[in-house]
């Protein structure tokens, strides 16, 4: 398994990675919980001139079915049109692929994009689905059973932290 | 505490809703749920696709033994929204009318794969009755029976207060009318104390309150003028036709004079009170038409808001 590396010094990285690929049609959405966190340092660090959007995509789960809807769902605000934008969806961690699938299938219900890059903080393996990472600012082994999350504490600093998964 | 050795019929082992066949009875947490969950299905009716795909390849079978479109239609619209397959059987017009009971009528549904049952039924108990006979994958929710309950109605009612008052634990909600003969009145009142508002009055003249409603946890009164004071909401209640010249009443010009929501008599609630109608109204015999399509008047944003409890419920359900 490897180390867990620090979040915040993480950031300027993927920020400068990312800001190489701003068009005038940018915008960046994040996801619930800790990937819009992460958006919200992004977004400042990038500048960007249309605010941020925040996504949360319980009503797009694929596990609906075997866990049911999700306690306390947050209302997803997409504050742009999405047609034609070059989009930066955020999350902390990247893992199975599944709520990077739903995030897609909700944006599409708001417009047509015109591209969609998906930067995370953390890259752990275990895909399931053909999904990749065009920004990622570490990749890492976590073992199944485990679960690799980000948490802010109350001063705002973000870091990356692993617990049993429920 | 002993713990009730009876489970709550909409409850399944974990506590979760199953069911939705009363606000009485639930835990202020499943209420909350609900009225949490409402909000970003609130969101997904002002989006280019107003539509998410929770309930697709599930069956909403929306059963009505009594007549009621706009209920229906805002079921429907909800189940439509969610994906689902909706199937509207007007019942009251067709098997019942052969001889066929309510249990058979759902044994027959459920024969054809349904999911959710949405139940409206003019005896009291009627969901009760289904619930206890459907498929442990089979969820059952009431949209009125009798003079007993009308669950969602009353959870869009709570969902358009927080929505315009935040707080619930400092309101003062004024039910007007004829408490007797609503369902709509005992599912809010239920939701209204379980919530935590410290005042909740009804306002009626004796023959249409009913006896010991101060049992329910609220006060009466027999006069406008005292019952709306400061009161924060004032909900009117519809006044059926069929009780304007009954025996209960001497006519509907009468009541609409002691009882009819005017500005006259608004004006003694506060200043930024809301006025709230679970329609289909009657202007001029509870409401007048200035009040009704005032700037306290939030009668129509009710309408937009029971989609998305409705919304709420049905994914709730139909995920336990």
């Amino acid at each position: 398994m490897s180390d867990i590396p620090d979040a915040e010094s993480l950031l300027p990285g993927l920020a400068a990675e990312l800001k190489a690929r701003v068009t005038p049609a940018t915008a960046m959405v994040g996801l619930y919980t800790g990937g819009a966190w992460l958006a919200e340092r992004l977004h400042a660090m990038l500048g960007l001139a249309e605010p941020l959007g925040l996504m949360d995509i319980a009503f797009y789960r694929d596990d609906y079915a075997k866990q049911g809807l999700k306690h306390d769902p947050k209302r997803t605000r997409i504050p742009f049109d999405v047609g034609g934008r070059d989009l930066l969806l955020v999350d902390d961690v990247l893992y199975t692929g599944r709520t990077v699938r739903a995030a897609m299938n909700e944006l599409f219900d708001y417009g047509r994009p015109r591209s969609i890059a998906l930067a995370v903080l953390a890259d752990r393996g275990g895909r399931q689905l053909p999904i990749c990472a065009q920004h990622c600012g570490a990749q890492l082994q976590v073992p199944e059973g485990l679960r690799l999350r980000l948490k802010r504490a109350a001063d705002g600093r973000l870091s990356l932290e692993l617990e049993r998964a429920a | 505490m002993q713990r009730s050795s009876v489970r709550n019929p909409q409850l399944n082992a974990n506590g979760e809703l199953q069911h939705l066949l009363s606000i009485e009875g639930l835990p202020r947490e499943v209420l909350l749920q609900i009225l949490d969950t409402a909000e970003p299905f609130a969101d997904v009716t002002e989006r280019e696709v107003k539509k998410v795909p929770l309930l697709r390849g599930k069956s909403v079978f929306n059963l009505f033994f009594e007549n009621s479109t706009r209920t229906r239609t805002t079921f429907e619209i909800a189940a439509k929204r969610l994906s689902a397959d909706v199937i509207n059987l007007n019942v009251s017009v067709s098997s019942t009318s052969k001889g066929e009971s309510l249990l058979d009528t759902v044994a027959n549904l459920s024969a054809m794969q349904a999911d959710v049952f949405v139940v409206r039924h003019a005896s009291s108990g009627a969901p009760y009755l289904v619930a206890r006979h459907v498929k442990p994958h089979e969820h059952v929710i009431n949209a009125g029976d009798g003079r007993h309950a009308h669950p969602t109605q009353g959870l869009l009612d709570l969902y358009t207060i927080r929505h315009y008052k935040k707080d619930f634990t400092r309101l003062t909600v004024a039910i007007v009318g004829d408490v007797l003969h609503s369902r709509v009145a005992r599912s809010l009142i239920h939701g209204l104390t379980t919530l935590g508002v410290p005042e909740v009055r009804v306002i009626g003249p004796q023959t249409l309150l009913p006896a010991g409603v101060e049992a329910l946890g609220v006060r009466v009164f027999h006069q406008m003028r005292a019952g709306l004071a400061d009161a924060d909401v004032v909900v009117m209640l519809r006044l059926q036709s069929e009780r304007m010249n009954g025996p209960l009443l001497p006519s509907a010009q009468e009541y609409f004079k002691h009882y009819g929501l005017n500005a006259e008599k608004l004006a003694l609630a506060r200043r930024d009170a809301i006025v709230m109608h679970p329609g289909p109204m009657n202007r001029g015999v509870e409401i007048d038409s200035s009040v009704a399509d005032g700037p306290h008047s939030v009668i129509l944003p009710q309408v937009t808001f029971g989609i998305a409890v409705r919304m709420a419920v049905m994914s709730i359900v139909a995920g336990n």
